[in-house]
């Protein structure tokens, strides 16, 4: 990338709950963090539907962070462990079309944890910018 | 029918088809003395005046219906693709290969070098030590061969043309493509453009025949070798991975009959967009661990998540390729 | 040099197209059988666990789909090692049975019977099924249908499926035949044993009775002499399900007798760069291009060459047919190409009477379908006799039987070069100077490869199953000499 500075596009998928929360107490104390990530609220995390994922990567996203509550926390009880089923699946899936597994990540985050939400977003922004840019939507739009 | 409507012009053609698809047209049986006293069938290259110039003189939208069956795998099967549907007033995709890409999509897994490379350089029985390959455009001696373009990537009809209808299945049941015969016949409404037709709303699960309990809880998935089947339990129940819960009904269950488990032929059910992710929504749902550890274990036992679960659909799902 | 262009000639595992190439002197220069098609098997069921390339495979052909599943099903249980047990391979091959009885039968009405029934010179729109059902009456035509509904029955009663049948499992079936439902077929099976009687009667009737047809068959231009290959049991009696690939020299001779693992010692492909169909022939031989004779490194896998790579049929009424086929058209083998047709029928007795030996076995109503399964030893071959000739699958696996590799070489591919040789020699025998490029010419150009059944004029070719050709003759600047279009 020489000269071209590669600004990976990062969606975060948050519960309600827990994380997104957090990541506002990350955004109000103004703990610093990088501005790559475009944050998707959901109820629960068990309400990210692997669909949503897929669509993420097919739309151009260079990496997808699911957050939800500690296990134990969930408000609607088992959400995170369903979300936790979906996100191996779903990493064992992209693996074998060719995405890395290392774009799929999920962390539990408190709404207490604005801090580890800072750090959870650059350590991930970290990762993309070494993989770089997704191909995932160039080859799926390349016919012939 | 009423007698003295005017015949309905049918045409039938194959794309990147195996043929199942017009043996299912055929397997009217005794009734395809009917089909053709409702239908002449204007073009149908198994069986009449196949020349695709003849189709290209037709008047823009001559044709009334036409079954396109196949997918769209190479340059000839896109100009027909093309071609069909400005001569027809109704184009329909028939069969998965046309509505989903179908088994032939499975190919999207791959690409046209690899393909290319292992059937033409490295099957264990081809001799060619000069590493030829077929070519588009050939000179021999006497003159110029041509053969279609191979492309590097499978599509479905819909990725190429505007499509009215899709009949799913591989290939479609006859009995639900002669309801939408009779249908189009004695002029009955038909569902708005787009819808798919010849199949229930229904998730296969919800007509399927074999014991299920509501509450579906697994500790280990099963190869289909691996168990004794009962002959009753639900598939999933007994740990075999079975497609019902993210296909549509339609087909009468024939693989389940069979003693096998569905593998998504009819495709998702209304309101799905990816039977894969839908199936892996499914999956999670029925996955009685919570440590990651555990249920990586359960997750290892599905041994080809892609092609179990996009058996029939990759082409149209949400990364329809692989990745490269 | 002038060029006719036959486009498209339909199925083979896609379409087909011919090119003829003509010379100055208005003779025929050289042929192509053109396979424009490709789908690539070979690679996308790399990655797919092993036993589900049964169900993946049948998709190679909507045509034939139950040899597929039967190929790779046996090839799948050497994989594993195991040897279904006896009621598994006897419903397998139940099942096989009446496959072949539904798309032998529609072969010959569909197709060979217009040219015979009707007439090789008939209006092309007289020279199709409704034609020969015309000369022959509807009762006949009805009774083709539901004959061929009957056997799609039985099929779907074994399979599940009524085309792509999901019977086969690692070691076995997954489904039994009850008492009621072997009654049944047992019944239907006596009624495919008369309906074969009965049609080889309408082709003695019909054809042999004519001796302008017998001319045809044994004189015309359709004359290719071969290597003869085709599956027999142990005692060199042929066999669709099981058994040792056969190979006969063009004088009849033993050339080679190998089981299937031994496959690629006997057997090899080339490529050329204007088809997408490989080209196989005999390996010990080598590629000595598109020639015949007792030299040539190429065979045929065909009924015909079923029947001349065995020492006979190992039913009662089928032998006696073998017999007086070979003695009619003057010994064994026998390098007619329209004899296939005769021999098909044969078959097709066969494969009827088979069918009712197997619907009354004892064996049919085991309970025991599947055997255990050993280890996974990772590599496996399966062959069976497809009606379009001899079908090997060939599958390698990782420990876990995953497929890594896969290789196949289908029935019809066998005799693409036999065909485009077939092609020419009735183009030569037929387009000379002088003489204008017509109707009657093309359908017999057309017969040659329909002979093969290679796979496009296959059951769906059920409705009025005229092969549509069209013929430019064009001067070497490309300007239309001639335009001859048939539907
Ligand atoms: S949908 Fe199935 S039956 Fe139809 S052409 Fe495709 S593979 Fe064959
Ligand atoms: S998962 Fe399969 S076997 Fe179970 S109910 Fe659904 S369709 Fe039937
Ligand atoms: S059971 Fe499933 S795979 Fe089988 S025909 Fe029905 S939808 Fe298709
Ligand atoms: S509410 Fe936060 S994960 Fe369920």
């Amino acid at each position: 990338m020489d000269g071209l500075e590669f600004k990976p596009r990062i969606v975060a998928f948050l519960c309600n709950w827990c994380s997104y929360t957090g990541a506002d107490l990350a955004g109000t104390s103004r703990i610093e963090y990088k501005a790559n990530v475009r944050a998707i609220r959901l109820m629960c995390s068990g309400r990210i539907e692997p669909t949503l994922v897929l669509k993420a990567f097919s739309k151009g996203a260079d990496g997808v962070l699911l957050c939800g509550c500690h296990p134990g926390d969930c408000h609607y009880q088992e959400g995170n462990y369903r979300c936790l089923r979906r996100y191996l699946l779903l990493q064992k899936y992209i693996k074998q079309i060719g995405i890395e597994p290392e774009r799929l990540k999920l962390e539990w985050i408190s709404a207490s944890e604005g801090k580890q939400f800072a750090d959870l977003v650059n350590s991930f922004t970290e990762t993309i910018i070494e993989l770089g840019p997704s191909k995932t939507k160039q080859t799926i739009t390349v016919f012939k | 029918m009423a007698g003295d409507k005017p015949k309905l012009k049918l045409a039938v053609y194959w794309a990147a088809a195996c043929g199942g698809c017009c043996v299912s047209v055929l397997d009217v049986h005794e009734k395809l003395f009917d089909v053709v006293s409702a239908a002449d069938l204007v073009f149908w290259p198994i069986a009449l005046d196949t020349k695709y110039e003849d189709v290209e003189n037709m008047p823009d939208k001559y044709i009334d219906l036409t079954l396109f069956n196949g997918a769209v795998r190479n340059s000839e099967n896109e100009h027909m693709a093309r071609l069909l549907r400005k001569k027809s007033k109704t184009l329909v995709a028939y069969g998965s290969c046309a509505h989903m890409g179908g088994i032939p999509g499975l190919a999207n897994f791959s690409t046209r070098e690899e393909i290319l490379r292992r059937v033409f350089e490295e099957t264990e029985s081809v001799v060619n030590t000069d590493k030829i390959r077929p070519v588009p455009e050939y000179t021999a001696k006497e003159g110029v061969l041509e053969i279609p373009e191979f492309y590097n990537d499978v599509r479905s009809l819909s990725l190429v043309v505007d499509v009215d209808y899709y009949i799913p299945g591989c290939p479609p049941q006859t009995e639900r493509l002669l309801e939408v015969f009779t249908a189009i016949v004695t002029g009955a409404e038909l569902p708005p453009k787009g819808s798919v037709v010849g199949a229930d709303n229904k998730t296969q699960c919800e007509e399927c025949t074999r014991k299920k309990s509501e509450n579906k809880k697994i500790k280990k998935f099963y190869r289909p070798w691996e168990i004794k089947d009962d002959g009753e339990t639900c598939f999933l129940e007994q740990g075999v991975i079975c497609m019902g819960p993210a296909t549509r009904a339609g087909c009468g269950h024939r693989c389940i009959k069979g003693n096998a488990p569905c593998r998504g032929c009819y495709g998702p059910p209304s309101g799905a967009i990816d039977p894969g992710a839908k199936m892996m929504s499914a999956i999670a749902g029925i996955i009685d661990e919570k440590e990651p550890e555990e249920i990586s274990r359960v997750i290892e036992d599905i041994a080809d998540p892609g092609g179990y679960f996009y058996r029939f659909s990759l082409p149209v799902s949400l990364i329809r390729r692989k990745v490269q | 040099m002038k060029k006719v262009i036959i486009d498209p000639i339909t199925r083979l595992e896609g379409h087909g197209k011919i090119e003829i190439f003509l010379n100055d002197e208005g003779g025929v220069e050289n042929v192509y059988f053109q396979v424009p098609e490709l789908r690539g098997f070979e690679k996308f069921c790399e990655g797919r666990p092993v036993e589900e390339l049964p169900a993946i495979t049948a998709k190679i052909c909507g045509v034939c789909p139950g040899c597929h599943h039967m190929a790779s099903g046996k090839a799948v249980d050497a994989v594993f090692g195991v040897d279904p047990p006896p009621t598994a391979k006897k419903l397998r091959e139940l099942f096989y049975m009446a496959h072949f009885m539904h798309s032998h039968t529609a072969h010959f009405y569909a197709l060979a019977a217009p040219d015979f029934v009707v007439g090789p010179d008939a209006p092309p729109e007289k020279r199709n099924i409704l034609g020969v059902i015309e000369k022959v009456g509807k009762e006949i035509g009805t009774e083709v249908i539901k004959q061929r509904r009957i056997a799609q029955e039985i099929q779907a009663l074994l399979g599940g499926h009524q085309t792509f049948v999901v019977m086969n499992i690692p070691g076995g079936v997954r489904k039994g035949l009850s008492e009621e439902e072997r009654d049944d077929i047992a019944i239907k099976a006596d009624g495919f044993v008369r309906f074969a009687q009965f049609t080889l009667q309408l082709f003695e009737d019909v054809v042999l009775k004519n001796k302008e047809y017998v001319d045809i068959i044994l004189n015309g231009p359709y004359n290719l002499k071969l290597h003869s290959m085709g599956l027999v049991d142990s005692n060199n009696k042929v066999n669709f399900y099981d058994g040792k690939v056969r190979v006969v020299d063009t004088e009849g001779k033993e050339l080679y007798k190998y089981s299937p693992p031994e496959y690629l010692d006997y057997v090899a492909e080339h490529v050329e760069p204007w088809s997408y169909l490989k080209f196989p022939f005999l390996k010990k031989i080598g590629w000595k291009g598109f020639v015949d004779g007792q030299n040539s490194g190429l065979y045929h896998a065909t009924p015909l060459s079923r029947l001349n790579a065995s020492d006979g049929m190992a039913t009662p009424l089928a032998q006696k047919e073998y017999e007086r086929m070979y003695a009619t058209l003057g010994g064994k083998p026998v390098h007619a190409t329209l004899a296939m047709h005769w021999a098909r029928l044969v078959e097709l007795l066969y494969s009827a009477e088979r069918c009712r030996e197997l619907a009354t076995d004892p064996d049919i109503t085991g309970k025991e379908l599947r055997a255990s399964l050993g280890p996974i030893p990772g590599e496996g071959v399966g062959i069976v006799e497809a009606q379009r000739g001899t079908l090997t699958h060939h599958y390698r696996t990782d420990e876990k039987g995953i497929v890594t590799k896969v290789n196949l070489i289908v029935g019809t591919t066998n005799n693409h070069a036999a065909i485009s040789m077939s092609i020419k020699k009735a183009a030569e025998g037929l387009i000379k100077k002088g003489v204008e490029v017509n109707n009657g010419i093309l359908n017999m150009i057309e017969m040659a490869f329909r002979a093969y059944d290679p796979c496009f004029s296959c059951a769906t070719h059920c409705l009025p199953g005229e092969m549509p050709m069209i013929v430019e003759v064009r001067e070497p600047d490309g300007e239309l000499l001639q335009r001859f279009v048939r539907d």
